[in-house]
């Protein structure tokens, strides 16, 4: 039972695995831009969480109306004051001045915060759970997770192919060029493309904040799960990026039951499996 | 009128005046290096090894993402191969420490062809990311191994130290020798390679890949012979670091900051896709370290920065800037048609 548990737990986690990666997949789709401190903004948005929760004295939960329009409009400034100027045909400027960002940001944090662990208390909200069966119970923590997780993805999605902005998206995303003749404004549209990136991923953020610490060196773990969770369930296909972050969650969840030791580790082999066995994901939807 | 008349008085140079100069400078330079110990004493031996590897892995990080368009973010994942393969050749198996710094470069050689096998299929930034997972993995993985002291690390024994030379100070003048053959080396080897056929296909690449492909560059291959190459060298160079620190474990070993990111650092301020470059940024990182030892995350900040304004300003490096200021190559590996 004891493995039953774990893997729906991990199946649940997996939805944060999720936002993170479908925050990484809307700035690639959008713009081919693959932003490598996208973990340590993660954490950045963590913190600030952080501070409103310690300076206001609300729930971490009442603390996302404040961070994610935060980070919204710090991701639309993020891209319009610098990460436009890396765009074109070299992927080197978009790959190291991101990459440079990242440990920016780092150092930043840990000259502001110090290296200690933090994290969110929510009560004992983070420990009920729901009783199933005798020896079955779900957490309403992960559950709450992972509905939260399939509730924006299908926003997001609603967003891509129901409305005007969603339509400037997957135009810009096909040719940038035509989309511009068409009067499309490129440059807002990939620092809207950005914002609403950094507000999916900050609701995340918070959510990891609460279940697990978090230091200033913990951006990069949280990249290459997002990483991993967009590579699995296939490039440029939301749902399959949900997948993608149930499959890391599980993996994980049954290395962390084999060995304490392993519950990151069988995420990478995870990931490497499918890579060796479908390199383009499970359910992929982009050519590029 | 014949076709030969059409056609004016040429040659082809690859030396330059500049490029002789520059000649003659790395040799007083090596030799003033190699006698060092002589007539400066034995102060400053370890700052110069540490210049060595840094160098040497600035190198190859620029061959590959310079040259071969191979970013990678996940080089440390062959110093920590080097390193642990150090202590595994000579604690398990006996082997002397220097022939197992060979080794174990050639450790990280082997693993890296299925390594490239796997990562080779992503492509650009998603290359990137693939091979920081690939170096997570082997963190990882040698964090389990119970020989090689687990996720706590070990240290190298006395004994083993005492194999490279009796005395401490014997040690420092083995240890500054090795890794001057290690940083002379990699510069020789990055430079033979270039002016040869596969620098010809992999300057090519650079350019363009489509146009490589269309003359008969075989770029898969070309780029998979950099990437073992690079994984060779690195290896060799995390063996080396490690013989120095007598210390490791999986943190500090397969750490992207270190091994990576300072690197990565290095070549984008001094100059991705020469030769040059790697120097005059090895320059700037070390003199900035030594300005700037006591602020700490400052240090970070500020490089980082240094880094982002240049690859927006200047995407060629400082040395680009210079090059195209001068028109001056200091390591002729180009070719260039005269007129006469």
């Amino acid at each position: 039972m004891d493995w039953i548990n774990a893997i729906i737990q991990g199946a649940l986690i997996g939805g944060l695995y999720a936002l993170f990666a479908a925050g990484l997949s809307l700035m690639f789709g959008v713009m081919r831009l693959v932003n490598i401190a996208h973990g340590d903004l993660i954490v950045l948005a963590s913190y600030l969480a952080l501070v409103v929760v310690e300076t206001l004295g609300l729930s971490p939960f009442v603390s996302l109306a404040i961070v994610v329009p935060a980070m919204f409009v710090l991701g639309y400034a993020l891209q319009r004051g610098l990460l436009n100027f890396t765009l074109g045909g070299d992927i080197l400027p978009p790959l190291l001045v991101t990459f440079g960002l990242s440990i920016i940001i780092q150092n930043a944090l840990l000259e502001g915060f110090s290296a200690d662990d933090q994290k969110l208390q929510v009560g004992g909200f983070e420990t009920a759970s729901i009783q199933i069966t005798d020896q079955l119970a779900i957490g309403w923590f992960p559950a709450a997770i992972f509905l939260t997780a399939v509730v924006v993805i299908a926003l997001l999605e609603l967003l891509l192919y129901r409305t005007a902005l969603g339509r400037a998206f997957r135009a810009t995303s096909d040719d940038p060029d035509t989309a511009k003749l068409y009067g499309v404004r490129n440059q807002h549209v990939f620092a809207l493309a950005t914002g609403i990136s950094l507000a999916v991923i900050s609701i995340a953020a918070v959510f990891l904040a609460v279940r697990t610490t978090f230091d200033p060196a913990s951006g990069p773990a949280r990249l290459i799960f997002a990483f991993e969770a967009v590579i699995i369930g296939g490039l440029g296909s939301l749902w399959g990026t949900l997948a993608g972050g149930v499959v890391l969650g599980v993996a994980q969840a049954i290395g962390a039951q084999l060995n304490p030791g392993w519950e990151t580790l069988a995420g990478h082999v995870a990931f490497l499996v499918v890579l060796v066995i479908r390199p383009r994901g499970l359910f992929p939807k982009l050519a590029d | 009128m014949t076709a030969a008349a059409q056609i004016p008085a040429y040659r082809i140079e690859r030396s330059t005046r500049a490029s002789r100069l520059a000649l003659v400078g790395f040799v007083v330079a090596v030799v003033a290096l190699l006698s060092l110990p002589l007539w400066d004493g034995e102060d400053d031996l370890g700052s110069i090894v540490e210049i060595c590897y840094m160098l040497a892995l600035a190198q190859c990080w620029n061959l590959l993402a310079g040259y071969a368009g191979l970013v990678s973010v996940g080089q440390q994942a062959f110093v920590g191969i080097g390193g642990y393969a150090l202590f595994a050749f000579t604690i398990l198996l006996g082997v002397p420490p220097i022939p197992a710094v060979v080794l174990a470069g050639i450790a990280a050689a082997v693993l890296a062809f299925p390594t490239a096998l796997i990562v080779f299929r992503l492509r650009g930034a998603y290359f990137a990311i693939g091979t920081w997972v690939v170096a997570e993995v082997f963190r990882g993985v040698m964090g389990q191994i119970r020989a090689l002291g687990t996720g706590t690390g070990m240290s190298l024994p006395v004994a083993i130290s005492r194999a490279v030379a009796e005395s401490r100070a014997g040690r420092e003048i083995v240890l500054y020798y090795t890794g001057l053959a290690i940083g002379i080396g990699t510069v020789l080897m990055v430079f033979f390679w270039l002016r040869s056929r596969q620098g010809l296909a992999l300057t090519a690449i650079r350019d363009s890949e489509t146009a490589a492909g269309s003359v008969g560059v075989n770029n898969e291959r070309t780029k998979l012979a950099v990437y073992l190459i690079a994984a060779l060298a690195t290896g060799m160079i995390g063996a080396l670091i490690y013989l120095e620190k007598l210390r490791i474990s999986p943190d500090a070993a397969f750490d992207v900051i270190d091994w990576t990111a300072d690197v990565i650092f290095i070549v984008v301020i001094g100059g991705i896709g020469s030769i040059e470059g790697p120097f005059l940024g090895a320059l700037v990182f070390f003199g900035l370290r030594y300005l700037l030892a006591d602020y700490g995350a400052w240090y970070m900040i500020l490089l980082g920065a240094t880094a982002v304004v240049i690859m927006l300003r200047a995407p060629r490096g400082l040395w680009g800037l210079l090059a195209d200021r001068f028109d001056i190559q200091l390591f002729p590996v180009h070719r260039r048609v005269r007129l006469r």
